[in-house]
């Protein structure tokens, strides 16, 4: 049976008007409403429900970032995570943390905890990156399946069903392996309220970025945050003649 | 100086299983932003999409209730050794609101079981009581019911004359209860019967059987107002016999157990009310955001504007009220004052607030294609069961009173 190792980001509620900070470096997180990125949502509830099916012996749950990612991890704990592992990484470090880095630090920790499969949200919707699972993979060397819709156990390894642009495509792997979850692999469960309970007893390690021996040098700045352009209303036009010249004139043609 | 409050709370909340600070849900410990997170997400996925539905046809939502069961909703303050989830009761405020911010009538089912049925038989009922009236009402698949008000008395509960006679080894139970909530799909009831109507409220017992059972027949379903998912009808028990240890608590014990049951209520029912309160807020500032007359939308007018402040300080002045009663009854202080306070603030809320949403929706407010029309007609009974507005006044009146010494 394997060992399975869950990364979940706290972000930005899905629901939050997200408001772009005066001084153009970032978005506002002050005071704003926070909770699990829903994919790694789904990533959790995929391990938890491979674990109901005999498929994984222990899933732990692991998260970058300040004091307040214990909050998501401890989410993951009362959807059914056995322990958690919190990467503490605060102030300006977390404020450059980039996939890179976190592919660095899952890798390393599924060598330490001797993880099967690491699988996390295809991406995260605050910068909707898409790169960490990739990269985790590229390090370990390991296989991976990328936008998984459905995973399922094959004699040596796994069968993943990927959402790719032109329908799906299922591929084999063989274990250890890194998978990133799509939007249609499963409906994560209402973390119940024994089980949040229970979730709180479950146990929580603490860990450093230096600890795991990752350098959090970022390799990219953000330059400039700004709104996307104000969409201007459009127009109606008689024919598509008509269209055809407008687009022209625009330079769109 | 309140945040500096909080923060200091807070640092004490983490360690202390009892919260000082109530004054958001953001300055409670996390277990409690858990459980509304699981409570919000449920209530909008599974309730909110049905409950026009439930509404239109009084259908009691059964499949909602098991899920409710599963996550633990169903007996929130019922300890963990019985089945329950052994929380306190701000956790059960905080949980039932969301739950009528769905849907009103999931959320008296919710209510009754949790406070009406489960209070007493926990607070009350023998290892023996508990071992068959608690665990198995725990999940969802079974709910209780409480029988207090009569044909002849509602407010005046101790003039009860429904009668409990010793035969032989036996109780037997004659007369009728009526609008009792979960009257049909309850598997068991709490029963308030006089054993002697001469010693007037001292010789109410409480009694705790099964149903069905041979000697009780139901009424007609109540055609209602709102609330029309949960059923509501009489209960008609003739020649009735339960064995004589159905007695719950002491002879003579059961005027207390039912005011005491009822105190605890309020904060549920305060929270019900809280809950389509929040609802018709929501559904207000939605359509004013959206409606445009003179030429702007008209959460921009004055009239509009002063409605929404108005909603908004009833809404939570009311909540503060309802989290203060649960905080006192968590932390074993008196409440009976509070309760009374929370629920007669919540219900005169909720029925403002739907009152209000209609007015602000106009037209829109009184079709069945908004929500509205059933927040209100879901909000009215708020101010009449589990004690009328007029009784908590009375309640509230007395105990100051008492505070005042004079």
């Amino acid at each position: 049976m394997s060992r399975v190792l869950v990364g979940v980001k706290r972000v930005i509620d899905y629901a939050v008007k997200v408001r772009v900070k005066p001084d153009k470096t970032g978005v506002v997180t002050d005071g704003v409403k926070h909770s699990m990125n829903p994919f790694d949502e789904i990533a959790v509830e995929e391990a938890v429900r491979m674990k109901e099916k005999k498929l994984a012996s222990e899933v732990i749950a692991v998260s970058c970032g300040p004091t307040q990612a214990q909050e998501t991890l401890r989410t993951a704990l009362a959807m059914g995570a056995d322990r958690a592992i919190h990467v503490e990484i605060a102030g300006a470090e977390y404020e450059t943390l980039q996939p890179l880095h976190v592919a660095k630090i899952l890798a390393k920790l599924s060598q330490d905890e001797k993880a099967d499969i690491v699988i996390v949200g295809k991406q995260a919707i605050d910068d909707d990156s898409n790169q960490t699972a990739q990269m985790t993979a590229a390090i370990l060397d390991w296989p991976q399946g990328t936008f998984a819709s459905k995973v399922e156990k094959s004699d040596a390894g796994l069968t993943v069903t990927r959402e790719i642009d032109g329908g799906l495509e299922v591929i084999k792997t063989k274990l250890p392996a890194v998978l990133s979850a799509d939007l249609r692999l499963n409906e994560p469960r209402y973390a119940t309220l024994p089980n949040i309970m229970k979730a709180k007893k479950k146990p929580m390690k603490k860990v450093s970025a230096k600890d795991l021996g990752v350098d959090l040098s970022p390799r990219i700045k953000v330059v400039s945050v700004e709104d996307p352009p104000v969409r201007q209303a459009g127009a109606i036009v008689p024919d598509v003649d008509t269209l055809v010249a407008k687009l022209k004139e625009g330079g769109h043609v | 100086m309140l945040s500096l409050l909080c923060r200091t709370a807070n640092t004490i909340a983490k360690n202390n299983h009892h919260s000082r600070c109530i004054a958001s849900l953001s300055a409670l410990p996390e277990t409690y932003q858990m459980l509304y997170k699981t409570c919000r997400d449920f209530a909008e996925q599974e309730l909110k999409p049905n409950a026009a539905n439930f509404d239109r046809n009084h259908l009691y939502p059964a499949d909602a209730i098991k899920k409710m069961g599963e996550l633990g909703l169903m007996a929130i303050a019922t300890p963990e050794e019985f089945g329950g989830t052994g929380l306190d009761y701000l956790a059960y405020a905080i949980a039932l609101e969301e739950i009528s911010r769905g849907c009103a009538s999931a959320g008296v089912i919710m209510s009754v079981n949790n406070s009406l049925y489960l209070g007493p038989v926990n607070h009350w009922g023998t290892e023996k009581q508990k071992k068959d009236f608690v665990t198995p009402f725990c999940t969802g698949d079974q709910v209780g019911c409480f029988a207090l008000s009569e044909p002849g008395n509602g407010s005046d509960a101790g003039a009860a004359s429904t009668t409990a006679k010793i035969s032989g080894d036996k109780w037997v139970l004659n007369g009728t209860k009526c609008w009792i909530t979960n009257g049909y799909e309850s598997k068991a009831t709490v029963v308030f019967a006089t054993t002697d109507k001469s010693l007037k409220h001292k010789g109410i017992s409480a009694f705790l059987l099964p149903k069905p059972i041979k000697g009780l027949e139901l009424g007609k379903k109540e055609d209602k107002l709102g609330i029309r998912g949960s059923s509501t009808c009489s209960l008609i028990f003739e020649d009735c016999e339960i064995p004589k240890d159905a007695i719950l608590g002491e002879p003579g014990l059961g005027f207390k157990i039912a005011m005491m049951t009822l105190d605890a209520g309020r904060i549920g029912i305060a929270s019900q009310a809280l809950g389509i309160a929040q609802a018709s807020l929501d559904v207000a500032v939605e359509y004013a955001s959206k409606r445009m007359a003179f030429g702007k939308p008209i959460m921009k007018l004055q009239a509009i504007q002063n409605k929404l402040a108005d909603m908004a300080v009833q809404l939570e002045s009311a909540r503060l009220l309802t989290w203060r009663a649960a905080w006192l009854k968590d932390n074993k202080k008196p409440f009976t004052k509070e309760a009374a306070m929370a629920k007669l603030a919540a219900s005169e809320a909720a029925t403002f607030l739907s009152h209000q949403c209609i007015q602000i929706l106009g037209g829109m407010g009184y079709v069945s294609d908004m929500p509205a029309e059933r927040h209100y007609r879901d909000a009215r009974i708020t101010e009449i069961y589990e004690g009328t507005s007029e009784i908590q006044r009375l309640v509230i009146a007395g105990q100051i009173i008492k505070e005042y010494g004079v």
